[in-house]
């Protein structure tokens, strides 16, 4: 029997929640290993188990992968979650890429200068509502099917699901002309591997607080 | 027969290049649209040709494909530059994405104002030198093999090269103590498709200039 995927990464979301959100959507069972001192991700770096000297790292099927994008393409492949053919796969990337632009700018909020917060905060909302969440609402519009492509469960729903989940943490009235994206996000949240990962107890991690983001800085010296 | 694929950016390299670099690679003819002004950016959102109102664009097999990886994967896939199988699409793309972090580096660095711009080389030519050369070098010398992955021509070895020409013009002597690298560079350069990309009158763009930036700050409303 293959050893479960360790990941490699601080206790906390960052940038490998969404690795986490698709092994467990895809009902992967996983063990982590968190890195919590500056001498940890020394010994990583040290034992060149990092390739470009990052996390988030990966163990899986004999490979030490890096890299965000290589992990969860790998992942979504395995686990036919990544359409059937090219031209579904060219559609959940476009849709993925745009939840990761704006996933990557919420991540990015609790590191930012003090005095830029509220100027990045106005900036997040107001491409949340007028750029993102309309052009996804337009797809499930488009086809009035369940899930966003291809008529069945793909990486695109598991990402833009966290995704609203983010941004209901931010602010739930942004979600407020979504119907169908909120419609979505019930629907995915109630398949039993989602279900379960989204109870306490469960792998997801909460949303960040300011000690942890002091702890990341020590750890990464940022 | 098949339209060709259209690309729509402004007349530079930007997030267009390796779109170019890979369809030319791939010896795919494609034609062009330049952005010149802000009013041709708000004629193509305005006609909803961009789903997150956002170049790089590109029709290509009937769609009209946003985002550079989206677009990338699909041209790398169709045209067999992808891997054979998911563990080589994992190397390939743990390389890509190391390629495109520098590359990332280096697109903020060319529109950073000029008092910025000394730190900010000084921060990427020691990542190039310390971090990402130093990765790719001992990958080529782990497999002894001509191509980064798979023993073939993918993807990985175009991007990669691409990016050894952009490290070529920000400074020749980091490629200095890279043989392997340089070696890799000369092969892929002498690919019949890739030779003729990089030939005087090809689709390929010159680093960005102060007249081009002046256009992309005007058509993109940056300050």
């Amino acid at each position: 029997m293959a050893a479960k995927p360790m990941l490699h990464y601080f206790n906390g979301r960052g940038r490998m929640e969404p690795i986490r959100w698709l092994l467990a959507a895809a009902g992967v069972e996983f063990e982590e290993t968190f890195i919590d001192t500056p001498e940890d991700f020394e010994k990583l770096k040290n034992d060149g188990s990092l390739m470009f000297q990052q996390v988030p790292m990966v163990e899986i099927d004999g490979m030490k992968l890096v890299q965000s994008r290589a992990i969860l393409n790998y992942i979504a492949a395995k686990h036919n979650l990544y359409g059937k053919d090219t031209k579904e796969r060219a559609l959940i990337d476009m849709y993925i890429e745009g939840v990761a632009d704006l996933n990557e700018m919420i991540l990015l909020l609790p590191v930012s200068p003090p005095a830029e917060k509220d100027a990045k905060i106005t900036l997040i909302k107001d491409r949340t509502t007028n750029r993102y969440l309309p052009a996804f609402e337009k797809v499930l519009k488009s086809h009035g099917q369940d899930y966003l492509v291809g008529n069945r469960l793909s990486r695109a729903d598991i990402h833009l699901v966290e995704l609203l989940y983010l941004v209901e943490e931010l602010d739930p009235s942004l979600l407020t002309n979504f119907p169908l994206l909120k419609a979505l996000k019930a629907r995915i949240s109630n398949l039993p591997t989602v279900k379960k990962f989204l109870q306490p107890g469960g792998a997801r991690k909460p949303p960040v607080d300011e000690k942890s983001v002091e702890k990341s800085r020590k750890i990464f010296k940022f | 027969m098949a339209a060709k694929p259209k690309l729509y950016y402004f007349d530079g390299r930007g997030r267009m290049e390796p779109i170019r670099w890979l369809l030319a690679a791939a010896g795919v003819e494609f034609e062009e649209e330049f952005l010149e002004t802000s009013k041709d950016l708000e004629k193509l959102r305005n006609d909803g040709s961009l789903m997150f109102q956002q170049v790089p664009m590109v029709e290509i097999d009937g769609m009209k494909l946003v985002q550079c990886r989206a677009i990338l994967n699909y041209i790398a896939a169709k045209y067999n530059l992808y891997g054979k199988d998911t563990k080589e699409r994992a190397l390939i793309d743990m390389y890509i994405e190391g390629v495109a972090d520098l590359n990332e580096m280096y697109l903020f660095w060319s529109i950073s104002p000029p008092n910025e711009q000394a730190a900010k080389m000084t921060q990427m030519k020691d990542k190039i030198a310390n971090c990402y050369l130093p990765a790719f070098e001992k990958v080529l010398k782990s497999h002894g093999q001509d191509y980064v992955v798979g023993n073939r021509l993918s993807r990985a070895d175009i991007h990669l090269v691409e990016l050894l020409y952009t490290v070529d013009e920000l400074d020749p002597s980091l490629l200095a103590n890279f043989p392997l690298l340089k070696a890799l560079k000369a092969r892929i350069s002498n690919l019949p498709n890739v030779k003729k990309f990089l030939q005087p009158g090809s689709p390929r763009k010159p680093p960005m200039d102060e007249k081009c930036l002046a256009k992309v700050k005007e058509i993109f409303q940056l300050k």
